[in-house]
């Protein structure tokens, strides 16, 4: 009794304990003595697994970007926790952004240019572009651009250049490549060949204005030297009349120094000296003013001379080398009129000194002979009458001491003279020397400038001839450049043609294969039709005849459900303790309803002999009856092969009468070795059969050993019997459902 | 046909209750016989009878639920011309379990 009690106790404790961990009292003992520090050990716990979670998460993402930018993908607000952390994430290098287009030429470039430009010729610049093939014009344009941007100056040059014939070749390769660059620097795309109407307007209008210039300058030529020449005779005749009046006057003051006359006559003549004199200053003032103006118009037309030799136009240089030559002639002119007239000047400046000479000492012995007798008049001819002997004496002897006085004067004036002379002379070579100088300057600038226009005139000439031989090697170099475009004309037709030929017969080729192509593909797209409209008629054809199959195999599954239902229903005719009816029939009538399926005919036959002969028992009456088998069972739970006296019987008599268990318990998903228990066992499989579960009931009851299991012997092939019945027709069941399932056709 | 596993236990225990007490009642007889005639009325043979009886009652009954679990093994004699390969029959005497 003290066993069994022990042991009915051990097992009610191991079934109530069997689940709980050992460690949970430990725990549950723990949880109930502290627990608050529990808590904030969970508390904390939690913190530091969160915060460690959050550190390693950045450190990870620190290393690895992907996965970086799959945390901020996926994480709001991560992507700012990690800029704060690590910076931003790096970005991908982009693509180098190069536009910039490669301008820089390496000098080798700019000799090449210019060693081409020089084996073009002399090109003349008012005809460059015809001149020039398109392509060099293009090319050479080009590499001007380039060297353009290279050297990054282009001076702007008009167009219209000097065309010296010293210089030509050196002048035309600069004024080409200037030209190219005055031209060419507003626009740096695509050079074209100027067109040929561009070139003959730009020409006309060069030579239009060029005219237009030459008339111009030609004109205020004219206007200035008509002006300057007006001036110039003009002056010229002024200085004439002063000349004349200079020497007019001289003569009437010789005249009158010289002339024994009748005081009447002197006094006109006097008077004529007057008017004379007065008419050489006004002469000389007329004069002067004339060759101011005279003066002012040779500037005027000096300085239009230099203005139209500084606009260096060809056709205006022999305007302007006539009218310096003019200007030259009525130079020189107007100096020698000057000359004469100073020397005129000069020559009446003495014969007015001797006159003054004269007159003063005229006027000395007039106030000697007054001082010494102031009655007598001034003219003292007519006084011989008045005068008496003493006057006479007085006058004799005055006379006398003055002739004395005027030898001696004149001994003395004698002696100076000489000395005089000698300054006189030097005076005058001093003078003269001046003057000659003056002279000389003057012939020489003359000389100088007859020269220079002499120069001038030679350079006109020669510059002409030069200019006739240019233009006919011009037209020498034009002639030959007509023949060698024409033969590149000729050779550039030759290989257009068999280009044009060639591309013209592979688009003849090409079309003729496309046409070929779609002409084949039309085919093949019919044939394409008529085989899927072949395809479609055949399967419509199959599908009616599926259809009509179709139909078979469901009026076939439909018998078979009808009679695997019937099969079922068979099965629920038993009763109480009263097997079913014998599966016999239905099984026969299964198996003629699934002739040919043999998934269904194997079902079917197997049903186990017994069913069909006997039929099966209900799980009710199963259950009934395991209800009284599990008395007996319990009652010789002790007996087995090796222990089956009657006093194992008698002691598993005890140990039923005394042993209390669960009377439904439910099975554990796992048996253990204590779950073999026959009380056990008996319980799980009450607790099996209460829920309808009769496989499981029969597992348990399978594991009861010895006398139990004999005893229960019966009751398992019965219920395995259901079992496999139920099985089978269960499997028919759903066979038969699926089967008229995939036959029904869908709405 | 549960019955006949469950009654059979029923049965077995009927005749095995019968069978003693029949058993027991003729020992007891035939001592009550002995002692009358032989043994001068003493008591002795009928205790000895009855338990003589019921001894033998109790052996058929405990023999009768040990039924299921005897084995009955059988003496095979090896032939001669037998190989050494083939397998002979162990032959198993009745097996007596310890009570």
């Amino acid at each position: 009794m003290l066993r069994a009690c022990l042991r009915g106790a051990n097992a009610t404790a191991r079934k109530n304990y069997r689940r709980i961990p050992l460690t949970s009292l430990q725990q549950c003992r723990h949880y109930t003595a502290g627990e608050s520090s529990s808590a904030s050990k969970v508390v904390v716990a939690g913190l530091l697994t969160v915060s460690g979670g959050i550190g390693g998460t950045v450190l990870y993402a620190k290393w690895d970007h992907k996965f970086r930018a799959a945390v901020e993908k996926n994480v709001p607000y991560s992507d700012w926790l990690l800029g704060l952390a690590l910076g931003p994430a790096a970005q991908d290098p982009g693509l180098p952004i190069k536009k910039r287009v490669e301008l820089a030429q390496p000098p080798s470039m700019i000799e090449k240019q210019v060693k081409k430009e020089g084996a073009e010729g002399p090109v003349k610049d008012s005809s460059p572009a015809p001149s020039q093939p398109a392509q060099s014009l293009e090319e050479a344009s080009a590499e001007a651009t380039h060297i353009i941007s290279a050297i990054g100056e282009v001076p702007s040059v008009p167009a219209p250049c000097d065309t010296e014939a010293a210089a030509v070749k050196e002048c035309n390769e600069c004024h080409e490549h200037k030209e190219a660059t005055a031209v060419h620097p507003a626009s740096t795309e695509p050079m074209k060949e100027r067109p040929v109407e561009e070139v003959a307007a730009r020409l006309a209008q060069q030579e239009q204005e060029e005219q237009d210039i030459s008339a111009s300058v030609s004109a205020s030529l004219e206007d200035s030297l008509a002006s300057s020449a007006k001036a110039t005779l003009q002056a010229i005749g002024a200085q004439e009349a002063a000349l004349q009046a200079i020497m007019q006057h001289t003569d009437k003051l010789k005249e009158a120094m010289e002339a024994e006359v009748l005081p009447e006559e002197k006094s006109n003549q006097w008077k004529d000296l007057e008017a004379a004199l007065a008419d050489r200053t006004t002469a000389l003032n007329d004069a002067r003013a004339a060759l101011l103006k005279a003066n002012e118009s040779l500037d005027s037309l000096r300085s239009v001379i230099d203005e139209s030799k500084g606009l260096k136009i060809s056709s205006v240089r022999p305007l302007v080398l006539a009218a310096e030559e003019n200007l030259h002639n009525m130079v020189v002119d107007l100096d020698k009129m000057v000359m004469k007239v100073q020397s005129a000047e000069s020559e009446a400046k003495i014969v007015s000194q001797y006159s003054e000479l004269v007159n003063e000492a005229k006027r000395q012995f007039q106030r000697e002979v007054s001082s010494l007798t102031p009655e007598i008049q001034a003219n003292w001819k007519g006084l011989t009458g008045k005068l008496s002997t003493d006057d006479l004496n007085a006058l004799i002897a005055h006379a006398h001491r003055r002739i004395d006085q005027l030898n001696r004067e004149l001994a003395e004036q004698k002696v100076r003279e000489k000395i005089h002379i000698d300054a006189a002379l030097e005076q005058q070579k001093l003078e003269d020397q001046k003057a000659l100088d003056n002279a000389v300057n003057t012939a020489l600038q003359h000389v100088k400038e007859d020269a220079r226009l002499d120069q001038e005139r030679k350079l006109a000439e020669l510059r002409e001839v030069m200019e006739a031989e240019m233009r006919t090697q011009l037209r020498r170099q034009a002639a030959a450049h007509t023949d060698h475009v024409q033969d590149v004309l000729k050779v550039q037709e030759h290989e257009l043609k068999a280009e044009a030929e060639q591309v013209l017969s592979s688009k003849m080729l090409e079309q003729e294969t496309r046409y070929r192509q779609l002409t084949q593909e039309q085919l093949d797209n019919f044939t394409l039709d008529m085989n899927t409209a072949y395809a479609r008629l055949k399967g419509v054809e199959e599908a009616i005849d599926s259809h009509v199959v179709a139909e078979d195999e469901a009026r076939k599954a439909h018998q078979l459900w009808l009679s695997v239902e019937a099969l079922s229903y068979s099965l629920k005719t038993a009763e109480a303790d009263v097997p079913t009816v014998p599966l016999e029939n239905a099984a026969q009538a299964v198996r003629d309803s699934c002739r040919d399926n043999d998934f269904a005919l194997a079902l079917a036959s197997a049903l186990p002999e017994k069913s069909l002969q006997r039929g099966v028992y209900s799980e009710a009456s199963l259950r009934a009856r395991f209800n009284s088998l599990r008395s007996l069972a319990r009652r010789v739970a002790l007996i087995d092969e090796s222990r089956n006296s009657l006093y194992q019987y008698f002691l598993s008599y005890l140990q039923a009468a005394l042993l209390f268990e669960k009377s439904q318990e439910a099975p554990p998903s796992q048996l253990s070795s204590e779950d073999l228990d026959p009380f056990k066992l008996l319980s799980y499989a009450s607790y099996c059969l209460e829920h309808g579960d009769l496989e499981l009931a029969a597992k348990l009851v399978n594991q009861l050993r010895g006398e139990a299991r004999r005893v229960v012997e019966d009751w398992l092939i019965e219920a395995r019997l259901t079992l496999e019945t139920r099985q089978v027709v269960n499997l028919l069941s759903a066979y038969a459902n699926a089967v008229g399932l995939g036959t029904t056709q869908a709405p | 046909m549960s019955e006949k596993a469950a009654n059979e236990h029923a049965r077995k225990w009927d005749r095995c209750l019968a069978d003693t007490a029949v058993k027991t009642v003729t020992g007891l007889g035939v001592g009550i016989v002995f002692s009358l005639i032989v043994f001068k009325r003493r008591a002795w043979p009928l205790s000895f009878g009855s338990g003589l009886g019921l001894g033998m009652g109790y052996s058929n009954c405990q023999h009768d639920f040990r039924s299921p679990y005897l084995i009955h093994g059988r003496m095979v004699k090896v032939s001669a011309q037998c190989n050494f390969h083939c397998l002979s029959e162990v032959c198993d005497t009745r097996s007596h379990h310890a009570a």
